[in-house]
């Protein structure tokens, strides 16, 4: 706008900056810090403790594995949602603020839904007593079952983290012009060629950002896996939070933070690469 | 393929099994989404003789609010329920007062600096923020802010106020500068044009960006667990007596941290996918 008047925009950022700055970029540096020193000294003793921990690589390996299990399904039962919601006419709007309650459940709620179902006499032993399968309460959430813990919670993750990436999903489907799947059905491509190589491209931007997202917070999995299966499924979050709330050793919790911020970023930037948003080409 | 060939058959036919089969899927996504919710709300009110029934019948017998009463007279819970309510509240207030002018200059204004602080605001997304509580800790403690609401609506408003600074750009941009133009034409100040023009135009999606800030402050369990001793939110206080309470107050606290964000969103349904679309561009 006009020139004389160029301070005004900084004067509205500047306090989101100074917040910001405070509490994001301050901390984050702390933390690295906190994670390479020892006794105010550049030491590499918390990264080698947390390294030499037993839970250490069962925790890389579960969070690692839950989030493999988990992201592609959520995005396949989103993009599913997001088809089956564009063919309804009536009863659209119902259809997806039930599809979006998930979106307002805490994962710790979500562990505590789950743990309904599935302890000793939930509803899921007494649906397969029901059809035979049983005979009497099978357990599935303790250290001895550790397969069946780990589905246990990636369920619980599908059932709660679907919503995130259906909404940016059909967000991203209200966005691509009718035209294109019609000029599509006119030259006499199928639903599954239209999908593929119409629907699917165009919302690219939005398979992005859903993806970097809902990975992220995979990788963030805490309160769920403490709710279904207490210690007996180490993941990253929850050695760190051990590590600072039982152990009381602050150095070794920021060695787990500054590997979870390291593979955070590693995930974001392969996203980035991999979904290249092209701006010509968007509707 | 096959579904082609057998259209060119009988159209009818198709059309009204596919029909059949579109809403029987959606009917059974709706069902994977309730029945855990309804499934869990029995378990809250089913009390200990509720837990131990078997096998279950999963219908609504011998079900009372007396255990939930009973759960929200426990020791603790009211108040963990307040400053829950207390650190949302901080959270909101800020992440709207820090983010929404942040939002509206980048709607309405270019500057140098205008890319760095979106790059600055999108960063924060691929950082798992609320791990940033750990070295918040120690300067915490010396603030004095350790254990109470302040600190914790604080680290709240890092996770909320990205999305408020990105989501209130979009609605800004919805309405027409030139009806604010018009306003300085008339006479009125930027600021007055702002708060009679832009303001109410723009406050329903306020209202909604502040309800996600809400629910996003309710929900959050891992900062609030490290930053809080005594002075526990809901979440918090969970997390920490989950191992030693028994069944059905766990299936307590769950319903009772369903239930608020559940209404939240049915409130803001109508702002769900304006604000998502504009929030992940």
């Amino acid at each position: 706008m006009t020139n004389n008047r160029s301070w005004i925009p900084y004067l509205l950022i500047l306090p989101s900056v100074a917040f910001l700055a405070l509490l994001f970029l301050v901390p984050l540096l702390q933390t690295m810090w906190l994670a390479f020193s020892d006794n105010g000294l550049p030491s590499p003793a918390n990264a080698q403790r947390m390294m030499a921990d037993i839970n250490f690589s069962r925790s890389i390996r579960n969070t690692f594995l839950l989030t493999l299990a988990v992201v592609p399904v959520q995005l396949a039962i989103a993009l599913v949602m997001g088809t089956m919601v564009a063919k309804v006419g009536r009863g659209r709007e119902t259809i997806l603020w039930v599809w979006t309650i998930p979106l307002g459940i805490s994962d710790l709620a979500a562990g505590l839904v789950w743990l309904s179902i599935l302890q000793n006499s939930g509803y899921f032993n007494s649906l397969l007593l029901g059809l035979g399968i049983l005979e009497r309460q099978a357990s599935w959430l303790s250290y001895q079952t550790p397969v069946a813990l780990f589905f246990a919670i990636a369920v619980a993750e599908i059932w709660r983290g679907t919503a995130i990436v259906m909404v940016i999903i059909v967000a991203g489907l209200n966005q691509v012009p009718r035209e294109f799947k019609e000029a599509a059905e006119i030259f006499g491509a199928g639903p599954w060629t239209r999908f593929w190589r119409i629907t699917l491209p165009l919302i690219r931007p939005a398979l992005q950002s859903a993806l970097i997202l809902r990975t992220v917070l995979a990788f963030e999995v805490f309160a769920v896996v403490y709710a279904l299966g207490g210690r007996n499924f180490p993941v990253l979050v929850g050695e760190a939070y051990n590590w600072q709330n039982q152990n009381q050793n602050y150095g070794v919790a920021a060695a787990y933070a500054v590997l979870i911020m390291i593979i955070s970023l590693a995930a974001t930037l392969i996203y980035l690469k991999v979904i290249k948003v092209d701006p010509e080409r968007l509707p | 393929m096959s579904a082609q060939t057998t259209s060119k058959a009988s159209p009818a036919s198709f059309v009204s099994s596919s029909r059949w089969l579109l809403w029987s899927g959606i009917a059974a996504l709706c069902a994977w989404v309730l029945v855990p919710i309804y499934l869990v709300a029995l378990g809250a009110l089913g009390g200990r003789q509720g837990v131990y029934q078997w096998p279950k019948t999963g219908l609504p017998t011998g079900i009372s609010l007396d255990p939930f009463i009973l759960f929200l007279k426990t020791e603790g819970v009211l108040q963990s329920f307040l400053n829950s309510l207390g650190a949302a509240g901080i959270t909101v207030a800020l992440s709207i007062l820090l983010g929404a002018p942040a939002g509206y200059a980048l709607a309405r204004y270019n500057f140098h600096g205008k890319d760095s602080y979106r790059l600055l605001v999108l960063l924060t997304r691929a950082f798992p923020l609320a791990i940033l509580a750990l070295p918040l800790t120690v300067s915490f403690i010396r603030l004095g802010l350790y254990d109470t609401i302040i600190g914790v609506g604080l680290i709240h408003t890092v996770l909320a106020l990205p999305f408020a600074a990105l989501v209130t750009q979009g609605i800004f941009m919805g309405v027409p500068r030139e009806l604010e133009e018009a306003a300085w034409v008339f006479g009125c100040t930027r600021v007055q044009a702002f708060f009679k023009i832009v303001a109410p135009l723009a406050l329903p999606g306020i209202v909604a960006t502040a309800v996600f800030a809400f629910v996003i402050s309710w929900n959050e369990v891992f900062a609030a667990s490290v930053l809080t001793v005594r002075n526990r939110t809901l979440t918090a206080y969970l997390l920490t007596v989950l191992s030693e309470s028994p069944m059905h107050y766990r299936f307590a606290g769950g319903l009772m941290l369903i239930l608020p964000s559940v209404i939240f969103i049915f409130a803001v349904r109508r702002y769900l996918f304006a604000i998502w679309g504009i929030s992940s561009k």
